[in-house]
């Protein structure tokens, strides 16, 4: 009925006419600006609300310790980023070193590990079908189940955090290079045979750079285990590290220390995990704007 | 019954001094399938002396990538054997190019390094490039002029630094075309490789293949469901297909050559739309393509 309006009501009869865009909400593309702004506003609500519920519990009791406001928060951290008074050591300085070298050294050997093995097994199907249900198998296996056999041998030392890390991380990153080493179409294997390429050649330079991009996607998501992994050995049995922190002042219920702790924890996996996906959009870029014509 | 026939050919094949080119004795193939084997190509033949251009239809299904799959190396014949240049094939090497339909460049490399790949990998091994470094540069420099003269005459010097991904579907073949002559294969396989381009784009790159057959004069193994297409570009056409007839008591199994003729000459698009072209169209439409016309075995017209 609408369109069949008289033509002498409009008022220019050139101008096309109004129809009402529906939004289609899926798919529709959201600007960086208001990418930045939706991203904020729950981190936003999550501070509002710890402070809200924080005075609270200091209105009832000064002295709470639980949800520490935000002068005793100033306190804690004064605290771990000086020099204690009995050892002159900066308790932030020193636990993040500690801490991200065991980390290194875990994921390191673990990808070491996986990327020979995990290359192997994609290029050579008699290397997967050798190794694959092994990986499967160890890939569910808790690896915090694992820890106590890994302390009896290796003792409580350093070691036994690194290979704990190392030994979490490597069948799932494993089988996943496996998996993306398969995926290459084996017509480009074709193709490079048919230009010249020897065996090892195909290997190196054209099924590995071509999951290359994968596997560093696969790095970031094993950066979350690998921490989870270290925490846990460091609760345990330590002298220095996030972990052992957090753990030793529990005992003191000094919120004001943990909370630090874990954002800087937080603050430390979103920084490598934004280093990393540089990394693949600068060494890559074939792998990412899939968009351009 | 098919060794037999095997035999035949090869005690015939023997009186010629220079090798053939191309090779396809009584080559047959057949797959898995449920409860037995489905067999695909029955006895296919095919001696190519010297540089053709030739191209393979037939109905959906009838095993043309097959043959081009056994002639590549990548699959090998259940009976019969290829060979090329006198030796038998077996897997694919640097002798015989392929452009596929799809996938066909390296998304990691950039439209030079993909021209250049053959080059700089052939007769080289992995570390070669770090152990013999002011060599290896040299010689890396030469590729780079080659690769460049190649993507100019598949006019795509201006897009030498781009990734696959940023180029159509039409340049990417042109680019794939390039990447597989400029290693002078003997013959150049391609599997339907213009299959998923615009009439436009198809054309133009037609005419790309046939400068490049007539200028580098390799064999080109052409497959294409593109009864037109094939007519156009090539010097010789074969149809595979599994519509003929056998003598009673036997099982017709397998698609065979149904008919292998010379192309007219079609040196313009425009003939495409000539009387007699049109003509063989229907012709080889009915011999290859209709169920329901079926040739006896004994009266393909075959000219090996």
């Amino acid at each position: 009925m609408a369109n069949q309006a008289p033509p002498g009501k409009s008022e220019d009869p050139a101008a096309p006419p109004t129809r009402k865009r529906t939004v289609q909400i899926i798919g529709s593309p959201v600007s960086r600006a208001r990418q930045v702004i939706l991203g904020v506003i729950p981190i936003l609500i999550l501070c509002l609300l710890y402070a809200y519920f924080s005075h609270q519990r200091h209105v009832e009791n000064p002295m709470d310790r639980l949800m520490p406001g935000f002068d005793q928060l100033a306190e804690g951290l004064k605290e771990i980023t000086t020099p204690n008074k009995r050892t002159e050591e900066v308790w932030l300085w020193v636990d993040t070193k500690a801490s991200l070298l065991r980390l290194f050294k875990g994921m390191g050997s673990g990808l070491a590990i996986a990327i020979t093995l995990g290359l192997l097994m994609g290029i050579f199907s008699h290397v997967r079908a050798i190794f694959a249900p092994l990986m499967t198998a160890l890939a569910k296996v808790p690896p915090l189940a694992l820890l106590p056999i890994i302390f009896i041998f290796l003792g409580v030392d350093e070691s036994s955090k690194i290979v704990l890390i190392a030994l979490g991380i490597a069948p799932t990153l494993t089988n996943d290079i496996a998996l993306a080493g398969k995926a290459v179409p084996q017509s480009a294997v074709v193709k490079a045979y048919t230009l010249g390429a020897s065996t090892s050649e195909v290997a190196f330079k054209v099924i590995f750079p071509q999951i290359l991009p994968r596997i560093l996607d696969s790095i970031r998501l094993t950066i979350g285990p690998a921490w989870i992994f270290l925490i846990a050995s460091e609760a345990i049995s330590a002298d220095s590290g996030l972990g052992y922190r957090i753990y030793v002042v529990q005992r003191q219920l000094a919120m004001n220390v943990i909370l630090p702790y874990v954002l800087w924890i937080a603050l430390l996996g979103v920084v490598m995990d934004y280093v990393i996906a540089a990394i693949s959009r600068w060494g890559f870029p074939w792998a990412h704007d899939r968009g351009g014509h | 019954m098919a060794e037999e026939v095997a035999r035949d050919s090869a005690g015939g094949e023997s009186v010629s001094r220079e090798p053939l080119t191309l090779d396809v004795s009584s080559v047959w193939q057949r797959y898995p399938s449920k409860g037995g084997h489905q067999v695909v190509l029955s006895d296919v033949s095919l001696k190519v002396p010297e540089p053709q251009f030739l191209t393979v239809v037939g109905p959906s299904g009838c095993g043309k990538s097959t043959l081009l799959r056994l002639i590549l190396g990548s699959e090998s014949p259940w009976k019969g054997a290829v060979h090329a240049a006198g030796r038998e094939v077996v897997h694919p090497d640097r002798n015989r190019g392929i452009v596929f339909q799809k996938y066909s460049l390296f998304p990691h490399l950039t439209v030079l390094e993909n021209v250049m790949f053959g080059l700089e990998l052939d007769g080289t091994w992995l570390l070669q490039k770090w152990l013999t470094w002011p060599w290896y540069k040299q010689r890396h420099k030469q590729h780079q002029e080659q690769a460049m003269e190649y993507l100019k005459t598949v006019r795509l010097d201006q897009h030498a630094g781009k990734y696959p991904h940023q180029l159509s579907g039409g340049m990417q073949q042109r680019v794939a075309i390039a990447q597989a002559m400029i290693m002078k294969p003997a013959i150049l396989l391609m599997d339907e490789p213009f299959g998923a381009l615009d009439p436009g784009t198809r054309e133009d790159l037609q005419l790309t293949i046939i400068e490049t057959f007539e200028e580098q004069k390799a064999t080109i193994f052409f497959v294409t469901h593109d009864l037109e297409e094939a007519l156009f570009v090539g010097t010789r056409l074969l149809v595979l297909s599994s519509f003929y007839s056998v003598d009673e008591g036997e099982d017709a199994v397998g698609s065979k050559l149904v008919m292998d003729i010379p192309t007219p000459k079609t040196p313009t698009t425009a003939d495409k739309k000539r009387g007699d072209f049109r003509e063989l169209i229907q012709e080889v439409r009915r011999q290859g393509f209709d169920p329901e016309y079926r040739q006896h075995v004994r009266e393909f017209d075959l000219r090996h």
